[in-house]
């Protein structure tokens, strides 16, 4: 341990406000990036799915319509 | 504008050389130039005007202006040039020119070549000789404005080089003109940089033969790799619209 | 070996990669970031001529570092973009580059910080800060023709583009802003250079670096997957995965 006690680890003789400034924009930001990172990819999913069940609701509804021509697209796999 | 006033691109044929479709695109652009007038002028008098500014808006002592007067002529010189480059492809994008000019035989990057060193001749090459000028105005030395001149003349072909790979990427985008001055300027920084240095180098008296020959190879580099970018850049642009 | 290849371009098996990879990445990452962190806040030893404010460069190398090295990253997928038209090269750039604009700010800011009381002043135009914030710009550019370009495919290849134009840039931008720094300021006081740095302060550094870069890992794959999801919504291996709810 570096320092003798709690509140000299906080001030850090006097540079303590610079050091836990930078700290806390630095976890601040990567935190933040990461959380609405994940946040952004569980909404398009859930996006998607709503998507898709309204195009089952509507198939599933009118069975008739069957021979639609789908757009499907190929990917690469 | 009128639509006959802008000539056509002569068609060239299969037999014609690259050489001879660079010199084509070449002399079309520079006449189309010399019909609209407005658009070459209009680069340099924003050149004079924000020359102007810097008196005015921080000080007209003759000790500021003899120090910082090349730096002001460089960045009023790399402003213009990033004003004039929107019109490097647009009118020839706007009017289906420049498919023309993709669907030509001759390598692509030539023809871009040829479009840019009109370019250059048509804004580059005029600042420089009115360079002089303004350099007395800021009350700069002769030995300066001499060094000076030279660095724009090696470096504003490096800005048109430079430039033509920014304005062939935000082709037909809204708000290009925004856009090309974020993509290009920090490209231009190193060019800004070694003509400033070298003219304050100049004015200290130290030999400057180096810092030439370094913006000399910057315009070798420029020459041979821009055009590739610029001609890919183009096909991008022209496929997405 | 091509096979390989081929597979690395297909988004289904990299989705699969990244969503059995993840978990570990950000397990691992978070541990060795805090381990170097705690280690270099708390008890590696005190700088003798810059006193405690020296504990910046525990963030300060590895977001410079970082930033770094995703530019060099985007310009290596840039050229399989252009060259093999892969998908995945272009989902990684679109997907990274506001991970390196936020990296390139922070290790601006805390260089900054850091400034105050080494310098006493916020900002130096020396020639690390200086051509980071080139970089930033360079990001910036980057993010803002991507934004601009409404066709995806050509926003792709107009990015890699502008990419390769930056990197191949970036070290002459690093050669001219320094000679630009020595012409101007002679002898300035190099902020993290020293003769020897100790084990105490290196192992830490070192272990930050190692968990932002896996940080950085899991971010990059989860963005990835959020626009391969976006990109290949009307795929039936898509509807399925987002149907079961995996992912």
């Amino acid at each position: 341990m570096a320092f003798d006690s709690f509140s000299a680890f906080i001030a850090m003789e006097g540079h303590g406000p610079y050091v836990w400034a930078c700290y806390s924009v630095f976890a601040v930001l990567l935190v933040g990036l990461m959380i609405w990172s994940s946040r952004h990819h569980q909404a398009v999913m859930a996006s998607c799915k709503r998507r898709y069940q309204q195009q089952e609701s509507s198939t599933s509804a009118r069975p008739k319509q069957a021979a639609t021509f789908a757009r499907v697209e190929v990917s690469q796999e | 504008m009128n639509a006959d006033r802008r000539p056509a691109l002569k068609p060239v044929s299969e037999s014609v050389g690259p050489i001879a479709a660079m010199a084509a695109v070449f002399a079309r652009d520079v006449r189309v130039a010399f019909r609209q007038r407005q658009d070459l002028l209009n680069p340099l008098l924003f050149f004079i005007m924000v020359v102007t500014l810097f008196p005015l808006g921080v000080s007209p002592e003759v000790a500021f202006l003899k120090q910082s007067g090349a730096g002001i002529l460089w960045v009023a010189a790399l402003l213009s040039v990033l004003l004039s480059l929107d019109h490097l492809f647009r009118h020839d994008f706007d009017d289906g020119t420049l498919e023309q000019l993709v669907l030509q035989p001759q390598p692509l990057f030539l023809l871009v070549l040829a479009k840019t060193a009109a370019h250059w001749v048509l804004t580059g090459l005029p600042l420089v000789l009115l360079a002089p000028v303004l350099g007395v105005m800021v009350h700069l030395d002769g030995n300066s404005i001499a060094i000076l001149c030279l660095t724009l003349l090696i470096g504003t072909p490096v800005l048109s080089m430079i430039g033509a790979i920014g304005a062939a990427l935000t082709l037909g985008l809204r708000s290009a003109g925004v856009l090309l001055s974020l993509l290009i300027i920090p490209l231009y920084i190193p060019v800004l940089i070694f003509g400033t240095g070298t003219v304050a180098a100049a004015a200290e008296g130290a030999p400057v033969g180096g810092y030439l020959a370094l913006m000399g190879a910057f315009l070798v580099l420029a020459v041979t790799l821009s055009p590739f970018a610029s001609a890919a850049a183009l096909r991008i642009s022209l496929s997405n619209s | 070996m091509w096979q390989f290849f081929h597979k690395l371009g297909s988004p289904k098996w990299f989705f699969g990669i990244a969503t059995r990879f993840m978990p570990w990445l950000l397990a691992i990452g978070i541990i060795l970031l805090l381990a170097g962190l705690v280690w270099g806040l708390a008890f590696a030893p005190k700088d003798y001529l810059q006193g405690n404010s020296y504990r910046i460069i525990f963030i300060h190398v590895p977001t410079a570092f970082l930033a770094q090295s995703i530019y060099i990253m985007m310009a290596s997928a840039a050229i399989v973009t252009l060259v093999w038209r892969m998908k995945l090269a272009d989902v990684f750039v679109k997907a990274v580059a506001p991970v390196g604009l936020v990296f390139t700010f922070l290790s601006l800011f805390t260089g900054a910080v850091w400034g105050k009381p080494t310098w006493g002043t916020w900002w130096v135009w020396d020639a690390r800060l200086t051509s980071m914030l080139i970089l930033l710009f360079l990001y910036g550019g980057t993010i803002a023709l991507d934004r601009a370009i409404n066709d995806e495919k050509s926003a792709a290849r107009a990015v890699a583009v502008l990419v390769l134009v930056g990197v191949v840039n970036i070290p002459i931008i690093k050669y001219s802003v320094e000679w630009w720094n020595t012409l101007h300021q002679p002898a300035t006081f190099k902020l993290t250079e020293k003769p020897s740095m100790p084990v105490e302060m290196w192992v830490p550094l070192l272990l930050s670096v190692l968990g932002l870069y896996l940080l950085f890992g899991w971010l990059a794959c989860l963005r990835m997957k959020t626009e391969i999801v976006m990109r290949e919504q009307k795929t039936r291996w898509v509807r399925e995965l987002v149907m079961a709810g995996r992912g």
